[in-house]
């Protein structure tokens, strides 16, 4: 009886476990996370990158959908080659990025999900903070699921990794970023690529 | 002083042309970081790696090119002359 009992503790808490979410932590040590964003205008194009990546999301292999969390990009860590061109557009006529340091999107529900193994696709609607401008958007986003690979990212580390890309285009008069400017010499269509890898360790 | 000043603008506008064709010819504007994209082998993810360089671009080309032209038409100025004295 006793035995039995042990069994069906086990088999229950392993049930319990396997179902449960994962937590994956996006700040990334190797600073691998990173956004890329492209402004096409006729007369001018700008490129830039940023890799200040942080967040947490929980993320159920089995159930993909329910995913909740946030991703955040320090708006501080967007970087562009021209010195005078960067501090512009930290500046406050562009970003403010002394005012508004962080660029959030938060999740609020997930559709049109697709599952294949390990690799997950679908269309992400969530609230995607800009510049102090919140705005609910859907972005396409492809995931996959690397069981037990954090240990080959980081030394003695047992855990699963979490691969997330996204692009998607929003628009900056949206989010009050100058929006008088010349869209000929600054588009006002601004295209973001994310590539981001969460940890889950164990 | 003419024969210096033209000697002075071509110098510059050689040495703008050569140093902005050496260092990469970039049309857009002057960098100071060149930034590259490297691929991580666990998650396929491409990452940007930006190093501190500089790239003058078309602004600081211009730029010189205008200084040396402006050197240019200074040697082309006629000097005062002293008034004849009657």
């Amino acid at each position: 009886m006793r035995l039995h009992s042990k069994i069906l503790f086990a088999l229950s808490t392993a049930t319990a476990l396997s179902a449960a979410p994962l937590s994956f932590d996006f700040k990334d040590p190797k600073g691998v996370n990173n956004a890329v964003f492209k402004l096409d205008a006729p007369l001018e194009a700008i490129n830039g990158t940023a890799n200040g990546v942080s967040g947490t999301l929980s993320f159920d292999p089995e159930n993909p959908s329910k995913t909740t969390g946030s991703i955040v990009v320090g708006t501080g860590s967007l970087h562009v080659a021209n010195p005078m061109m960067k501090d512009h557009m930290l500046g406050a006529q562009w970003l403010d990025a002394a005012a508004h340091p962080e660029i959030r999107f938060e999740i609020a529900r997930i559709g049109a999900v697709k599952a294949d193994g390990g690799n997950f696709s679908g269309e992400v609607t969530g609230k995607f903070t800009l510049h102090g401008v919140t705005k609910e958007i859907t972005v396409p986003v492809k995931a996959t699921y690397l069981k037990d690979k954090l240990g080959m990212r980081v030394p003695n580390q047992k855990g699963d990794l979490l691969v997330l890309r996204s692009t998607f285009t929003v628009k900056r008069s949206d989010y009050g970023i100058n929006p008088g400017a010349p869209q000929d010499k600054v588009s006002d269509e601004i295209e973001i690529t994310l590539s981001l890898a969460g940890a889950s360790p164990r | 002083m003419k024969t210096l000043l033209r000697r002075l603008s071509v110098i510059l506008a050689l040495a703008a042309s050569v140093t902005w064709l050496a260092l990469g010819r970039n049309t857009g504007w002057t960098k100071t970081s060149v930034t590259t994209m490297k691929t991580d082998p666990v998650t396929t993810l491409e990452y940007p790696v930006t190093e501190k360089r500089f790239v003058p671009g078309v602004d600081l080309l211009g730029l010189c090119l205008a200084g040396a032209g402006v050197l240019a038409g200074l040697s082309l100025l006629r000097p005062r002359t002293p008034a004849a004295r009657p």
